[in-house]
C-alpha cells in the first residue's frame, strides 16, 4: 500500500517544512500531502526521489528549484520561477503562476493550467536524453521562451489566443509551440516562424494528452487543430558580432 | 586600396647562425608563423601573438621577437591602439572582442601604496622563531554569541555559527570555467589549491568529473546561464559562488561559442556540443537585492545550510552600497573583481573602460560596511590584477579577508599574457580545447608551480607581517596604519582612507 503523509504547513518556515518534506521521502512516503500553505518558498528545494507531493495553498517563489526527480501538485496559484533550474520531476499548478516559469529548467515538466507571468520559460535548456517541458494552458506575458536554449515550450490558449510581446528573445535553442496564429510582431529578434509538419504534431499530441489528463481536460479539440511553431533563426545569435582585436 | 596593410605587430626572426632547424618552433606555434620551404624555415610574422611559445621551445635561443618594429607617427592621443581599433571596425563593423585584463594604462594604485615595517620601538617578527598566523576563515560570522554556563560550569554556545571556509592562506584561486580554460589547466589548479590548503572557484562550466577528486576544495559557480547546475554539483562543491558580475566585463553576460563547446565541455556544462553557451546579463530571477537574497536562501536551502553562499559583483560605482545589501542576505563572503580582472574574452570597450580599481572598490566596501556595524559579519574577497605577494597585502590592509588570483596562476603554468585566450589557440595548452594543445600542459608539474607560487606568496607574507609586527592575517584586515599613499591625490587617499608618505 502506497505511504503516505501529511504535513500540515500553517505557519511553518520553508527551512523545517523541507526537513519534513525530505525526512517523509527519507522513510519511504510514496506520497505527501501538505496543507495550508500559504507563501513558503523553496518547496522541494533540491529535492530528490521518486515521490508525489500534492500542495494545499499558494506555495512561495523557487517551487521545485533545483528539484531532480519528484512530482508536485498545486492545488492553487504558484508565485515566481516554480522549476527553476529544475533537472527532473514535474511540476503540476492548477492555477497561474508568476513571472520566469521554469527558468533554465533542464529536464522534466513544468504543467500550469491557468496563465503565467513575463520571461517563462527563460533559458530553458537541453542536453542529452533531458528536454524540459513547459505547457501553459492559458496564455503567458512577454519575453516567453527568452533566451531559451533547448525543450519544449507549449501554449494551449484555452482562454483565447496569445497576445504578448516579444515571443522567443534571443532564442537559440528548442521550440515555442502556440495554439492558434501568432502575429508576425509578436515575435522578438531571432524568432522565426515556421509551419507545423505532421511529425511535429505527433510529438506533442503524447504531451497535450498528458497535460489534458492530469487537469480532467478533453484532449481531442487540442490536437488536431491549428498551432504556430517559433524556433530560433539561428543556433548562435551572437556570431558574427564580433572581430578580434 | 583604401585602409591597405597596417604594420605588424610584432617581428619574429631566426639567427640563421644559431638556428639548427629542429623545426620546434614549427611545431610549436599553434598560430601558422612558422613553416618549412626546402632548406629554409619561413616565418610569417602578421600571425605572431607575442605568445613566446618558439622562444620557450627553441634550444638554441635563435628565436627574436620585436614589438612594433615599424612605427606609426606618434602622438599623445592617437595611439596606435586607437587608431588601429579604427581600422578593424571600419573593416568589419563589429564589437572588438579581446582576452585578458585590461590593457590600457591607467595608473596601478597598488603600486603608489608603500606597507610598513617595524623599527626600534616596536620589534618586528622573525617568521622563522615565530609562528605568524597566515589560516583565516571565510563565511558568515555572529553578530554576537550567546553562551550559557551550564550547572557543572561549563560554558555553552548557544548561537548556530554557519559554516566557513578554512583557508590556510588567504590566497584563493577565482573562477575560470572548464571551457574557457583547458581540462589539464583547470586539474592542475585544482591539486595545487588542495595542496596549499585553499579554494578554487569552477566558473560557469560545470564541474568535469576529473575534479570530483578535488571537490572539496572548490567553489562550485552559479551564473545567469546556469550551466552545468543541478543539485549533485551543489552538494559537491565546499561552497557555492553567486556570479553577478565580473571584473572584466562588468554588467554583461558571457558566451562560449559553440566552436569550444567540445564533448567534454558540453557533457559537463550540460548543453548540446558546438552550440553556443550564452549567459545573459542578468540573472532573471533576480532583478533586485531582494531577489539576490532569495537565490542565497534557495542555495542554502538545497544545500541544507551546509554550504557558504558567496556572491561575486564587479567593482562598479556603487558596489559598496550593493555589497552592504549583500551582508544583509545571508551570504557569507562577498567577492569584488576589479575592473583589472581578466577573462577568456571580452568585448574590448567593456575590459578596458567599465568598472574601477580593485584597491578603491575593496577600500570603499569595507569602509561602508563598518559605516553600517556588519564588517565582521561577512568575508570579502578582492580580485582582479594581483601580481603578487605585496598586490595581497595591500588588498587585505584596504581591508579584504583574502584575494582571488587568476593570471597570476596562469602565469604559473606558462602563460604569457599575449592576451589572445578568446581564439581557443593558446599554444600553452591553458586556453584551448584543442586535444593536442591541451595535451601540452602536464597537470603534475603545473600543479607543482600553481602550488609553488601561492606558497612563495605566503612565505613573503609572513615575511611582510613579521617585519611589520603583526602576527596574523587577521591583523593586517583593514589595517590602513600599515599602508601609506606615494605620488597619490587627496581626494584618492580618503577614499582609500590612507595617509602620505611621511605623515
Amino acid at each position: 500500500m502506497a505511504k503516505q503523509v501529511a504535513i500540515d504547513g500553517k505557519g511553518v518556515h520553508y527551512t523545517p517544512l523541507n526537513q519534513q518534506i525530505r525526512k517523509a521521502v527519507a522513510d519511504g512516503a510514496d506520497e505527501i500531502v501538505i496543507s495550508n500553505v500559504l507563501g513558503q518558498r523553496f518547496i522541494g528545494d533540491g529535492l530528490r526521489g521518486n515521490i508525489t507531493i500534492h500542495i494545499h495553498g499558494v506555495p512561495g517563489g523557487d517551487l521545485a528549484i533545483f528539484m531532480s526527480g519528484p512530482t508536485i501538485i498545486v492545488h492553487g496559484n504558484a508565485e515566481h520561477a516554480p522549476g527553476n533550474t529544475m533537472d527532473a520531476g514535474k511540476v503540476v499548478i492548477h492555477g497561474n503562476a508568476g513571472d520566469a516559469v521554469a527558468y533554465s529548467m533542464r529536464g522534466g515538466k513544468v504543467f500550469v493550467r491557468g496563465d503565467i507571468g513575463y520571461r517563462g520559460g527563460i533559458h530553458m535548456k537541453q542536453y542529452e536524453d533531458r528536454c524540459p517541458i513547459l505547457v501553459i494552458g492559458g496564455t503567458a506575458q512577454a519575453y516567453l521562451g527568452e533566451y531559451m536554449a533547448g525543450g519544449l515550450l507549449l501554449v494551449l490558449g484555452l482562454h483565447g489566443p496569445i497576445k504578448t510581446r516579444e515571443i522567443g528573445s534571443g532564442i537559440h535553442g528548442g521550440e515555442i509551440i502556440i495554439r492558434g496564429d501568432v502575429d508576425d510582431a509578436c515575435l522578438a529578434t531571432g524568432a522565426t516562424k515556421v509551419p507545423l509538419t505532421d511529425e511535429d504534431r505527433a510529438r506533442i499530441a503524447p504531451v497535450i494528452r498528458e497535460f489534458a489528463g492530469d487537469f480532467g481536460l478533453d484532449p481531442e479539440p487540442l490536437i488536431n487543430v491549428e498551432y504556430t511553431r517559433i524556433i530560433p533563426a539561428s543556433a548562435r545569435p551572437f556570431v558574427g558580432k564580433y572581430t578580434w582585436e | 586600396m583604401t585602409i591597405g596593410s597596417l604594420p605588424p605587430r610584432y617581428r619574429i626572426s631566426i639567427d640563421p647562425v644559431r638556428c639548427m632547424e629542429c623545426e620546434r618552433c614549427i611545431e610549436n606555434c599553434s598560430y601558422g608563423v612558422f613553416r618549412r620551404d626546402g632548406e629554409r624555415i619561413l616565418i610569417n610574422s602578421r600571425n605572431c601573438t607575442a605568445c613566446h611559445r618558439c622562444i620557450a621551445c627553441c634550444p638554441r635561443d635563435a628565436i627574436s621577437l620585436e614589438e612594433q618594429p615599424c612605427d606609426y607617427r606618434s602622438h599623445p592621443l592617437w595611439t596606435r591602439e586607437a587608431r588601429e581599433a579604427i581600422y578593424n571596425q571600419a573593416r568589419t563593423g563589429k564589437i572588438i572582442l579581446a582576452g585578458m585584463g585590461n590593457a590600457l594604462d591607467y595608473p596601478i594604485i597598488f603600486d603608489r601604496l608603500v606597507l610598513d615595517a617595524c623599527q626600534v620601538t616596536s620589534p618586528s617578527i622573525d617568521p622563522l622563531r615565530e609562528p605568524i598566523e597566515l589560516q583565516t576563515h571565510i563565511g558568515k560570522k555572529p553578530a554576537k554569541l550567546d553562551l550559557r554556563r551550564r550547572e557543572n560550569g561549563d560554558v555553552e554556545l548557544l548561537t548556530p555559527i554557519a559554516p566557513n571556509l578554512r583557508v590556510e592562506t588567504p590566497i584563493m584561486i577565482g573562477h575560470m570555467s572548464y571551457g574557457a580554460i583547458s581540462l589539464n589547466a583547470q586539474v592542475a589548479m585544482a591539486r595545487a589549491a588542495k595542496e596549499a590548503g585553499t579554494f578554487m572557484g569552477t566558473g560557469e562550466g560545470g564541474l568535469h568529473s576529473a575534479i570530483y577528486p578535488y571537490q572539496d576544495r572548490m567553489i562550485v559557480q552559479v551564473a545567469s546561464g546556469r550551466f552545468g547546475v543541478n543539485i549533485d554539483y551543489l552538494e559537491r562543491g565546499a561552497a557555492i559562488e553567486i556570479k553577478i558580475g565580473q571584473g572584466a566585463k562588468p554588467g554583461i553576460g558571457g558566451h562560449l561559442p559553440g566552436e569550444k563547446v567540445c564533448e567534454e565541455v558540453s557533457r559537463t556544462r550540460m548543453i548540446p556540443q558546438g552550440s553556443d553557451a550564452i549567459s545573459p546579463a542578468p540573472h532573471h530571477d533576480i532583478y533586485s537585492i531582494e531577489d539576490l537574497a532569495q537565490l542565497v536562501r534557495a542555495l542554502k536551502e538545497a544545500t541544507e545550510w551546509k554550504k557558504p553562499v558567496f556572491v561575486k559583483i564587479a567593482a562598479v560605482h556603487n558596489a559598496s552600497a550593493i555589497a552592504a545589501g549583500i551582508a544583509r542576505s545571508p551570504a557569507d563572503a562577498v567577492v569584488i573583481d576589479g575592473f583589472r580582472g581578466g577573462t577568456g574574452a571580452a568585448p574590448r570597450v567593456f575590459r578596458d573602460h567599465v568598472g574601477i580599481p580593485i584597491e578603491a572598490a575593496v577600500a570603499s566596501v569595507d569602509a561602508k560596511l563598518r559605516d553600517q556595524g556588519i564588517r565582521n559579519e561577512i568575508s570579502v574577497i578582492a580580485s582582479g590584477g594581483i601580481r603578487g605577494s605585496a598586490d595581497v597585502a595591500k588588498a587585505i590592509a584596504l581591508g579584504a579577508d583574502a584575494v582571488y588570483i587568476g593570471t597570476a596562476a596562469l602565469v604559473a603554468m606558462g602563460c604569457r599574457v599575449c592576451g589572445n585566450c578568446y581564439r581557443g589557440l593558446c599554444p600553452w595548452g591553458i586556453a584551448t580545447q584543442r586535444p593536442d594543445l591541451v595535451e601540452r600542459l602536464n597537470p603534475d608539474v603545473a600543479s607543482e608551480q600553481v602550488a609553488n607560487l601561492i606558497h612563495a606568496w605566503t612565505l613573503e607574507l609572513a615575511e611582510l607581517l613579521g617585519a611589520a609586527g603583526i602576527n596574523s592575517i587577521e591583523s593586517l584586515r583593514g589595517n590602513r596604519d600599515r599602508l601609506r599613499g606615494y605620488m597619490l591625490d587627496e581626494s584618492l587617499m580618503q577614499v582609500l582612507d590612507v595617509r602620505q608618505v611621511g605623515a
